[in-house]
């Protein structure tokens, strides 16, 4: 394993720890994969309109009904379980569709896959330009120090932010600080880093948009005297994004840096069926950083061909933060600390080291 | 000076399929299409160093494995995001029940 020097880390895109990583071979790496029979790959990888269609409906059929009894019993105790579901479904629920119509596999008819990844987008508070290259470069570089724009348990740990992100108002002042940034014209070094310059107009234009949306929203707030515009839109981000939070934290936090062994860095967790399916399946980490290419609906199948090669998976979400609290509590005191799970025999070694594609 | 390079029968790919093929330094990505016509192009993804052959050839389109950019194999246009840059094609045949590249 490549260690990190035990000092605070510089998690900027443009820092000490960038250049560090551009030595040490850890950027643009070679990454580890487990063999998998070409044939058997092309099956899992194959694209279908029909499960993120059914998917899509019920997600949109559920967001309707639950606005509907949110607004039907406003004034009632009656209305809080509406808007709890509501809360859930735009607010967390997007996160996945966000990420899985953002690789474009979701879906086979792209069409789809970018009108669902605009909404999804939206809904996240993300600027759907921007946010597709960090992406990438977050497949690129996974939980890279200086290169990873998407790292959500840097170290040392800062707790009381990550114990405020369950309330959703930090991730939301976060997203909205950078839309408006986004939306004046300025984009932040790591942005100028991870989004090609000819792409830069668009995550701008795409910031205006967004904020016009959330600006017509307050008016209507302010013009009808009512908390049920805020409730209704932009509002979720905050008071239902806690599932999301609760699964998204548990994909690397306790695990690896500066790894080029996704079995090193990422975390499967066995998940209830109601948790997987807000989730699109991305309770199976390891398997999709290492074949992002695999959809969604595949991704149990991919699990079974994999599993002879990968570490145990949590049996749960609470087995999951069992093991990952006391890790990020000890990385407060040392930094160089991580979880490192036995391999099954039938298992290769860890990929040690890093190597340059 | 470019000239025609056998790569292996025909029957090795799949239809709608690809495979690497490394010659003379370079890499490769040869594509048997569904009516068995031959493509080939650079192997090598525009936007990072990843090996094209390990994607998912849709119809006339590969997927890049590593961030799901799209080309088209014919003309390597770059179609979807993050890819930007046009993938570089080579001249492609069937002789004999062999693919065969120009470079």
């Amino acid at each position: 394993m490549t260690v990190t020097a035990d000092s605070a880390r510089d998690y900027s895109l443009t820092g000490v720890d960038t250049e560090r990583a551009k030595a040490e071979g850890l950027a643009n790496a070679d990454w580890y994969h487990t063999d998998v029979p070409r044939k058997v790959m092309k099956e899992l990888m194959q694209r279908r309109d029909g499960p993120a269609i059914r998917d899509t409906a019920l997600w949109f059929a559920l967001l309707g009904l639950t606005a509907w009894g949110g607004v039907a019993f406003w004034g009632s105790w009656s209305c809080v379980p509406f808007w709890f579901a509501y809360g859930v479904l735009y607010g967390s629920a997007c996160d996945s569709r966000w990420h899985e119509c953002g690789h474009g596999t979701a879906f086979r008819t792209q069409w789809m896959n970018d009108l669902v990844y605009h909404i999804a987008s939206f809904q996240v508070v993300r600027n759907p330009v921007s946010w597709r290259w960090s992406h990438a470069r977050h497949h690129t570089d996974t939980i890279i120090v200086g290169r990873d724009p998407e790292i959500a348990c840097m170290r040392p740990p800062n707790v009381v932010k990550l114990l405020a992100a369950y309330a959703g108002v930090y991730g939301m002042w976060e997203s909205l600080v950078g839309l408006v940034k986004n939306a004046l014209g300025q984009l932040t070094d790591g942005e100028k880093d991870y989004i090609p310059q000819t792409e830069w107009a668009k995550a701008i234009l795409a910031a205006r948009l967004h904020m016009a949306v959330y600006a017509a929203t307050l008016v209507a707030a302010v013009a009808w005297q009512s908390w049920i515009p805020l409730m209704l839109i932009g509002g979720p981000r905050i008071y239902g994004a806690w599932h999301m939070i609760m699964t998204g934290l548990i994909q690397h936090c306790g695990l690896a840096e500066n790894v080029t062994d996704h079995r090193l860095n990422s975390r499967t967790v066995y998940m209830n069926p109601v948790s997987r399916w807000l989730y699109w399946n991305m309770n199976y980490h390891v398997e999709h950083h290492m074949f992002p290419m695999v959809p969604y609906h595949a991704l149990p199948r991919l699990h079974e061909v994999l599993k002879h090669d990968l570490p145990v998976p949590n049996s749960s979400i609470w087995d999951a933060y069992r093991e990952a609290i006391p890790a990020v509590l000890r990385q407060a005191r040392d930094l160089n600390y991580a979880v490192r799970k036995p391999l099954p025999p039938t298992a290769r070694p860890y990929q040690e080291g890093a190597t340059n594609g | 000076m470019a000239e025609w390079t056998r790569v292996c029968p025909v029957d090795d790919i799949d239809p709608e399929d690809v495979i690497r093929f490394d010659h003379a330094g370079r890499t490769y990505a040869v594509y048997r299409a569904e009516d068995g016509t031959a493509f080939a192009t650079d192997g090598l993804c525009t936007h990072e160093n990843v090996h094209l052959a390990d994607g998912l050839v849709m119809g006339d389109q590969i997927e890049c494995p590593k961030h799901n950019g799209r080309f088209n194999i014919k003309t390597g246009q770059a179609l979807r995001a993050p890819v930007c840059i046009n993938l570089k094609t080579w001249p492609a045949r069937v002789v004999d029940g062999h693919i065969e590249i120009e470079v």
